[in-house]
């Protein structure tokens, strides 16, 4: 296998250094490294990180390959600075069985882009009835230890309990989508100020913060691990900050989205901005910035959900939820976490690779730059200013709520164990 | 230049006070030997109603013949839209068709911002009614019977309703009305006081530019205006308040609680009345009611913001194209 | 001469063809006019264009009163809706149309108007009229013909035939409008 120089890049942030590569694993960091042999990638003290992991991905097949599929999303991801990703369970269809977490699992392989590692459902078709074979999927090729209903709440307490307590047996976690049904039955847009004069049915805050305060409990009474799912409001944060001080073994994840946009952007009626959990209020965004920055909430994860265009272009309370998210994910921690002084770069790998790996039991993800770990790298030039324009995008969808925008940084390489899957910021 | 109305935020007090003038103009004509005003001659609208509404959709046509507009009524129960057909395909089918402009009624909140905001169609749209949106004419019909009523007809010319003591009673929660009538009050200089059970307002009802209460029986004696929602008696299911009677009991209007209000002041419903659930025979049927007057104003109020939007080349009607409120402030 | 004149609306040069006192004397003769004509005035309507037509409707219907000693039923007719070049302007707001209790079947409707021109307008003061009832005749009182007619249209009472250029303007100003009787002949701003 070839060798690879990354030349004067900061290491997390650091000092410049250089990294060699030697096939799939890093084999020295130091400076002044000879690039004898190897092709040289000037880094130019733009900043090196370990290649970002995502727990939280919609890559869409099978059922739903019109908007994305494991290859379109896995080149996304490898453009976004990722070398993993957790595919979310609602497919179609659903990913309950060892067969179709096998196949998700198997199209990733084959993409190369990105390592894919499959989220199993909890319950049987995501219905929060009866539980899913947990340990079947578990101990099928695909080696599932992430285990959500997500798109749905598993609202049933028993379930969830037993769940919580079933996949201690192989070190799984379960992953909840916390939406108390009841209460955002017909809910489009997060309750408040915005949706009383709009007139879209609201999505109270407390229809997530009951249910993350029982599951802690839950989780409490049982001793088990939870993970909370894209946490989207200053009363979850309190919650988890609370639980984490009780010593329950919590995670929960915060969306790019939630830490930048608010619901004042619904009054343009623009469905590109719908999204659940719902785009909350400014102070839910400072508060979730403050809680990712003190390790309230642990991770940085994308909900990428891709969705055609018919499924946004049209008017709000037919269009689907959600928004890509894999790249811009890296922009937009830089914009609200790092530039705003909350986060360094170490504290971005962490949030964004480290944790997330741990979480996820990804081996071979999240690991230091160091020599003899595997070369899952992602260079990032900070200096970067770009208008995201969603022709760009190596997702097959285009629904980012970005568009327009100018977001800071830029993914110019990504390295899978030592190879390049992308080169000066394009898929190689 | 305003080129829609979709929202009676979007109007300023200068466009809703040239709105209720002209809309004088506009009722005389009823009162002549032939209702017809040749200003639309041409012309053709489209009635796209996606839910339905009888009588605002035969006001709004109504309004539309007097002035010769050609008129296309798009009823979607039975087309092609329940075939799946979306509103964006509708709405460039019509104008393919050379429609000129569209009065929009849909179940959807936004849906009419959607229509003229997203680069669909070129056409003028007229709100008809959104969701728990907005229904900008029904509050300008409505401040036209108050302003009549309250002010005098000549009198009332070039006038607001400044200092007018307004009382909207019942589901303010899904009331496309009662969003559309706060703000257009407020900017006319009423004080709007809102109120419904706890259950039937909106979560942030706070910032309205209005007072909310709880209790009917205080409010009364300080209205000039007592305008009564309908309220569905579906809701009793969903827990909003227990059963009809206690409704009723505490929240309709009956003769008993009339008397309460002020020599001078009205009824106002913006129908169809549920009798018996928000309101009495006795009080419907009285001379302070104006219900019946409401309805022969929507067609005066409707052809003049059909002339002040279509009539020149441009629209009278001063205010901005409904913002775009995209901006956020990070 | 006089510093109340804004030259942007009436040209640089604007300069007073009838002065107050002329004015009223040419309304005096109009209303003879009609005396005579109409064999006493008896069945007479006078309908003013808004705005200024209905202020010498007035004005006539005064002078109309004092000669012959009876009331004369005086309104208005605004033609906004009957024009045939909205679509040529920005829409705008509509005038007051008010018809005398009695209303103007099988009577003598005389419209009034302050300035006659190309005729469109009194085109479309008659086909508004044909939507109100059905006068035994119409006549037509204008203060200033200035010509120009582009409708087979003249008037029946003239105060003043004013031969002009199409490059000038004719202005009329009424004391109840604009604080003074004056009529203004002028040459167009340049655009």
């Amino acid at each position: 296998m070839s060798k690879i120089l990354i030349r004067g890049a900061k290491v997390l942030g650091g000092e410049p250094q250089d990294v060699l590569i030697d096939g799939e694993t890093i084999a020295e960091v130091g400076t002044g490294l000879s690039a004898e042999g190897a092709t040289v990638v000037e880094a130019g003290g733009q900043i090196l990180l370990p290649g970002l992991v995502d727990l939280h991905t919609h890559l869409r097949e099978p059922g739903r390959e019109d908007s994305e599929t494991v290859l379109t999303g896995t080149r996304a991801a490898a453009s976004g600075g990722y070398t993993s990703v957790f595919a979310m369970a609602n497919t179609h269809p659903v990913a309950d069985t060892a067969g179709v977490v096998e196949q998700v699992w198997r199209l990733g392989k084959e993409s190369g882009y990105c390592d894919v590692q499959p989220i199993g459902a909890v319950t049987v078709g995501l219905e929060g009835e009866k539980l899913a074979e947990l340990g079947a999927m578990h101990d099928s090729a695909a080696g599932v230890t992430v285990f959500s209903d997500d798109g749905k709440c598993v609202d049933d307490a028993v379930i969830m309990r037993r769940a919580l307590e079933y996949v201690k047996a192989f070190g799984g976690v379960v992953a909840q989508h916390a939406q108390e049904p009841r209460l955002t039955e017909g809910a489009q847009m997060n309750e408040g100020i915005v949706s009383a004069e709009l007139g879209l049915g609201g999505w109270p805050a407390v229809a997530e913060e009951s249910i993350i305060a029982r599951d802690v409990l839950l989780a409490e009474h049982v001793g088990s691990r939870v993970h909370i799912c894209h946490l989207s409001t200053a009363g979850s944060v309190e919650i988890v900050r609370w639980a984490k001080s009780r010593g329950i073994d919590v995670t929960a994840e915060v969306t790019p989205h939630h830490l930048l946009l608010t619901d004042e952007l619904v009054r343009s009626y623009n469905p590109v901005y719908k999204v659940n959990p719902p785009l909350r209020t400014e102070k839910d965004v400072l508060a979730l910035r403050e809680a990712l920055a003190d390790g309230t909430i642990d991770i940085v994860a994308t909900d990428h959900a891709p969705h055609p265009h018919e499924d946004k272009d049209c008017e709000w309370a037919a269009a689907a939820m959600g928004m890509v998210g894999l790249e811009t994910a890296l922009s937009v921690v830089q914009q609200t976490m790092v530039e705003t002084g909350l986060l360094d770069w170490a504290g971005v790998a962490d949030r964004m690779s480290f944790a997330p790996a741990r979480i996820g039991r990804a081996t071979g993800h999240g690991r230091p730059v160091s020599a003899g770990e595997p070369a899952n790298l992602t260079l990032v030039d900070p200096a970067y200013r770009g208008v995201v324009d969603p022709a760009d995008f190596a997702s097959r969808s285009r629904n980012t709520p970005y568009e327009g925008r100018e977001l800071p940084g830029r993914v110019t390489h990504t390295f899978l164990r030592g190879r390049a899957t992308v080169v000066d910021g394009k898929l190689a | 230049m305003m080129r829609h109305l979709i929202s009676a935020a979007d109007l300023t007090r200068d466009d809703a006070v040239l709105i209720l003038d002209t809309a004088e103009e506009m009722a005389r004509v009823a009162d002549r030997p032939i209702k017809k005003l040749p200003t639309l001659r041409g012309r053709t609208i489209c009635n796209l109603f996606f839910e339905d509404s009888t009588r605002t959709r035969i006001s709004f046509e109504a309004a539309e013949k007097r002035l010769s507009a050609d008129v296309i009524n798009f009823a979607a129960k039975g087309s092609s839209v329940s075939k799946g057909e979306s509103l964006k395909d509708t709405a460039q089918t019509l104008e393919a068709m050379g429609v000129d402009a569209v009065v929009i009624r849909h179940g959807a909140s936004g849906a009419p911002y959607r229509l003229a905001t997203s680069g669909w169609i070129d056409a003028p749209v007229v709100n008809a009614g959104d969701g728990t949106h907005q229904h900008p004419t029904q509050a300008l019909l409505d401040a036209f019977t108050m302003r009549r009523r309250l002010v005098g007809r000549d009198t009332g010319l070039g006038q607001d309703l400044a200092g007018r003591r307004i009382t909207l009673v019942g589901d303010v929660l899904h009331s496309r009305v009662a969003r559309s009538n706060v703000d257009l009050l407020h900017t006319l200089g009423a004080e709007v006081t809102l109120v419904a059970p706890p259950t039937l307002v909106p979560v942030g009802v706070e910032t309205w530019p209005c007072e909310v209460s709880y209790d009917l029986d205080a409010v009364l004696p300080k209205s000039d205006a007592v305008m009564m929602l309908r309220v569905q008696r579906e809701r009793m299911n969903a827990a909003f308040f227990p059963t009809e009677r206690e409704y009723s009991r505490r929240y309709g209007l009956d003769g008993e609680r009339m008397a309460k209000m002020p020599e001078h002041a009205i009824v106002m419903h913006p129908g169809p009345m549920v009798r018996g659930m928000e309101i009495t025979a006795e009080v419907a049927d009285s001379d302070r009611c104006t219900v019946v007057e409401q309805v022969a104003n929507g067609v005066s109020v409707r052809m003049a913001v059909l002339y002040l939007l279509l009539g020149g080349s441009e629209p009278a009607v001063t205010t901005t194209t409904p913002a775009a409120r995209t901006e956020e402030n990070k | 001469m006089d510093t109340q004149l804004d030259p942007r609306q009436y040209g640089d040069d604007a300069r007073p063809v009838l002065e107050g006192p002329d004015i009223a004397r040419v309304l005096t003769r109009i209303a003879h006019e009609i005396v005579e004509r109409a064999k006493g005035a008896d069945d007479v309507v006078l309908l003013g264009i808004p705005t200024r037509g209905v202020f010498l409707a007035r004005r006539l219907a005064e002078k109309l009163a004092s000669i012959t000693g009876t009331k004369i039923p005086v309104g208005s007719l605004d033609i906004t809706m009957y024009r045939d070049d909205l679509r040529m302007r920005p829409a705008r707001a509509i005038g007051r149309t008010e018809i005398p209790a009695d209303g103007i079947d099988g009577r003598l409707v005389v419209l009034v108007d302050d300035v006659l021109f190309s005729g469109r307008t009194i085109r479309a003061a008659l086909d508004a009229l044909g939507d109100i009832g059905r006068p035994r005749a119409v006549q037509l009182a204008v203060l200033v013909d200035r010509g120009h007619r582009e409708l087979p249209i003249r008037a029946d009472y003239v105060g003043k035939n004013l031969p002009t250029s199409l490059r000038e303007t004719v202005k009329v100003l009424l004391a109840e409008e604009d604080g003074r009787d004056t009529v203004l002949l002028g040459s167009k701003p340049a655009s």
